[in-house]
């Protein structure tokens, strides 16, 4: 069997909030399948390769965001691995570089990938950040709820066509409130961090379907434990923070989760005190 | 010491109003008082800060880490040295509110040793007009509430722009993002103070470009490599912004080949200092991308040991040697105990009755205090971000000792725990592990992920016990660290050793130093409400 590559790109650039993570959930789910798995971790230095099966870009900070997109612009190494099939996850700032175009630290608009149907802008809205959450729309639908956490500062507009990967329920997600994400082709785009793929095992799988085909199952207990309290109590956590609600998931959160949330919350964890002996 | 300055009668009331309301919230059982006492002395006075910090000799001291312990080993030494009295914020009451109420309880004309939150300092500095910053290190922490580590060192750069004529600035010249922001003041004592993990600072905060760290040119003299001690320079390849020469820095005996009875360095071994792979970007990943995860154990022993219970050294760029003796365990505290020496002396005051006093703390805010739950004996260790977990690794009792591992997400630790990712989990392996806090799913999901066996139980002491007779580290993030420190003080089964009391507003004791009934999240929700959230300290 040959060995399925990871490449991690830029870590050193894009890797300020976890998001490396996602390369290692992926080549553990393939190596306890039995797959040979590498992660490839690229750093600015180095030469991106456009031999690997699966990249996943992570979110940074402008200034590494904007040197990131010159080098990949440059090389083209990513845009020969998607035209011959490799699947990508791009994250936040990744998604933003895989874009039309994005904001730099002052607002300019920088030159993206152009893998993505999308462009992204600075926005004079305060920062979106919280919990959110997310259910995946047509194709996806089959994935569940998708929980993550979005800490950005710029908005992401489709182009005509495109649509979102899915609707937000609790969040802000691309721009208002209402969709997050953008998929094309084999590049699955989004805001959501976590890392997403350790948050939501059943999106590692469908990246991972698309390199090697139909996957046996795992033992996914404590991976679902966590998909499913975050689903549970991130878009309390997002409310009580004073976040942006989406208004298609306001009346979704109440009917559904608000009742479970409000009872979450009324009672706060505490300190256990009677097992010291 | 500058005169004290006589205060005007509304500061006088806003004081004893502060004060009578934190002691009712100490006599009600509902906290610490700083917090609420912070709140009412600024709601009467707005510029308390200014007004109360007038008259005295005010150090402020901010980082990512090492805050809490740096201030503690500073206050103890200039009161210890100096014969004198010091009020300090002891626990970490590090927003304006708790700067507030520190500022007013003191004796006017004592001198303040003020922990500050690295969002605030700016703010803070303008108003108290400090005699000394110390700066010991920015990276990622709390991204939900700072977003971009860089955009704090901007705000720092533009504290230290304005500060007045005869404030000096100690700051750590290791760090690339201090050194940014400290270059532009005017007085600016540099300590080679290391820094363990540099994945925050691999893009130069002057042009964006790759910073490179430890290699470099080789040295050219002797000279030259004694000034490189500790860990090794950085330089930007772009743009050539590099590493200051440090005054001081901290040597230690076995990493230094420091020759005994010559009392110098002769040669420094640059490669033993950093923990290897915690400063790899791809730290996390497994097998042959993760240097750190597959460390035999004897080299995880040797690192522990290396810094655990024997002397570093403080070598000034004079060439005068200082051993640096300490209760407090860790590489990160001999760091901590460098920048100290650097700015007492800046100060005026000799290095002997400084290192002599920090030699006599033992446990900072509960921080290495010793407790018990069941069975079991705990350790207690603040990691709250993958720099602080970096020299965590060193301190763990060597496998396969058990360790029991404590995470929150509330505001005052940032609602975003990724960072878990950022840790390389994979060096637990071989011992029993514990996953316990209100976050215990998602650590468990990355010990999962990083293949090491683990427990789960979300009962803090619990989940001590869970870990087996006899002793075990605990490692815990700010919430759930002052959650364990309340469980077992108030079950009466704490075994902490207490130094001797601080002056100042010192809260401690089962009530003050735990959430139970306004935890840290409550109160910083209420600072997120003045405008930044953070460690609100502990109402």
């Amino acid at each position: 069997m040959t060995t399925v590559s990871v490449a991690l790109i830029y870590p050193d650039l894009l890797g300020t909030y976890g998001d490396g993570g996602n390369a290692m959930v992926l080549a553990q789910r393939l190596r306890w399948r039995r797959y040979e798995a590498e992660v490839v971790t690229v750093t600015a230095g180095q030469a991106v390769p456009d031999s690997c099966d699966l990249y996943v870009v992570g979110g940074g900070e402008d200034l590494p965001q904007a040197l990131a997109a010159a080098r990949l612009l440059e090389s083209k190494a990513l845009h020969r691995a998607v035209a011959s099939g490799a699947a990508v996850l791009a994250v936040c700032a990744g998604l933003q570089i895989l874009g039309e175009a994005f904001a730099g630290a002052g607002g300019e608009a920088i030159e993206g990938l152009g893998l993505l149907p999308c462009v992204t802008r600075i926005s004079a809205r305060p920062r979106a950040i919280g919990e959110i959450l997310v259910r995946p729309a047509g194709r996806w639908s089959g994935l569940g709820l998708l929980t993550g956490f979005e800490n950005h500062g710029a908005l992401t507009t489709l182009l005509p066509g495109a649509a979102a990967a899915g609707h937000v329920l609790a969040g802000v997600g691309n721009e208002d409130g209402t969709g997050e994400g953008v998929v094309s082709g084999r590049i699955w785009g989004t805001y959501l961090h976590g890392p997403v793929l350790a948050r939501n095992p059943r999106l590692a799988d469908l990246l991972l379907s698309w390199v090697v085909g139909d996957l046996a199952p795992l033992d996914d207990a404590e991976p679902s434990a966590l998909h499913d309290e975050r689903t549970e109590n991130g878009p309390g956590e997002r409310r009580r923070a004073g976040g942006v609600l989406g208004a298609p998931a306001l009346s979704w959160a109440k009917g559904h989760l608000g009742k479970l949330a409000s009872q979450k919350f009324a009672k706060q964890p505490e300190v256990r005190q009677t097992e010291s002996g | 010491m500058p005169p004290a300055v006589k205060l005007p009668a509304r500061a006088h009331l806003a004081a004893l109003a502060g004060a009578g309301v934190g002691a009712l919230s100490r006599v009600t059982g509902r906290g610490g008082g700083s917090v609420v006492g912070g709140h009412v002395i600024l709601a009467l006075e707005p510029k308390a800060l200014a007004r109360f910090s007038a008259g005295r000799r005010v150090v402020l001291v901010s980082g990512t880490n090492g805050k809490t312990t740096t201030t503690k080993l500073l206050a103890r030494a200039l009161s210890s040295a100096g014969r004198e009295e010091v009020i300090t914020n002891a626990t970490g009451a590090n927003l304006s509110t708790g700067l507030a109420a520190t500022l007013a309880s003191g004796r006017p004309g004592a001198t303040a040793v003020l922990e500050v939150d690295e969002a605030w300092l700016g703010l803070v500095a303008g108003e108290v007009e400090p005699a000394a910053i110390v700066l010991l290190n920015l990276s990622r922490d709390q991204l939900d509430r700072n977003n971009e580590v860089r955009q704090v060192a901007e705000r720092w750069r533009r504290a230290c722009g304005a500060l007045r004529p005869g404030s000096v600035v100690v700051a750590n010249a290791d760090d690339p993002l201090v050194v940014w922001a400290a270059a532009v003041a005017a007085d600016v004592r540099w300590v080679g103070a290391g820094l363990t993990w540099t994945s925050d600072a691999c893009g130069c905060p002057r042009c964006g470009g790759e910073v490179h760290f430890g290699g470099g040119p080789q040295p050219a003299s002797k000279e030259q490599a004694r000034r490189r001690a500790a860990p090794g320079g950085w330089r930007c390849a772009s743009c050539g912004f590099a590493r200051p020469d440090p005054v001081i820095w901290l040597a230690d005996d076995d990493l230094t080949g420091r020759d005994r009875d010559a009392g110098h360095v002769d040669q420094v071994n640059l490669d033993r200092i950093d923990l290897p792979g915690a400063n790899l970007p791809g730290a996390n990943l497994p097998d042959t991308n993760l240097p750190g995860a597959n460390l035999p154990d004897a080299d995880i022993r040797e690192l522990g040991a290396a810094w655990a219970g024997h002397a570093g050294y403080a070598v000034e760029a004079s060439g005068v040697v200082h051993e640096v003796a300490l209760r407090l365990p860790g590489r990160c505290n001999q760091a901590n105990a460098v920048v100290v020496l650097a700015a007492a002396t800046s100060l005026g005051y000799g290095a002997s009755g400084v290192l002599s006093a920090m030699a006599e703390v033992e446990e900072v805010a509960g921080r290495y205090a010793t407790v018990r739950s069941g069975g079991t004996t705990a350790r207690l260790l603040l990691a709250k971000n993958p720099a602080g977990w970096a020299e965590v690794f060193t301190m763990l009792t060597p496998p396969p000792g058990p360790v029991v591992v404590a995470i929150n997400a509330r505001t005052a630790d940032g609602q975003d725990p990724s960072w878990l990712w950022d840790v390389p989990f994979e060096r637990l392996r071989g011992r029993p592990v514990v996953a316990t806090g209100e976050r215990y799913l998602d650590l468990a999901v990355r010990l999962h992920y990083a293949e090491v066996e683990h427990a789960c139980d979300p009962g803090l002491l619990s989940a001590i016990a869970a870990s087996g007779p006899g002793r075990a580290d605990v490692v815990a993030n700010y919430t759930a660290f002052h959650q364990v420190l309340a469980a077992t003080r108030s079950t009466g089964d704490d075994r902490a050793r207490r130094g001797p009391r601080e002056a100042g507003p010192r809260e401690a004791g089962p009530r003050e130093a735990g959430p139970r009934e306004a935890g840290p999240r409550e109160v910083a929700d209420r600072e997120a409400d003045r405008g930044g959230a953070g460690k609100g300290g502990l109402l």
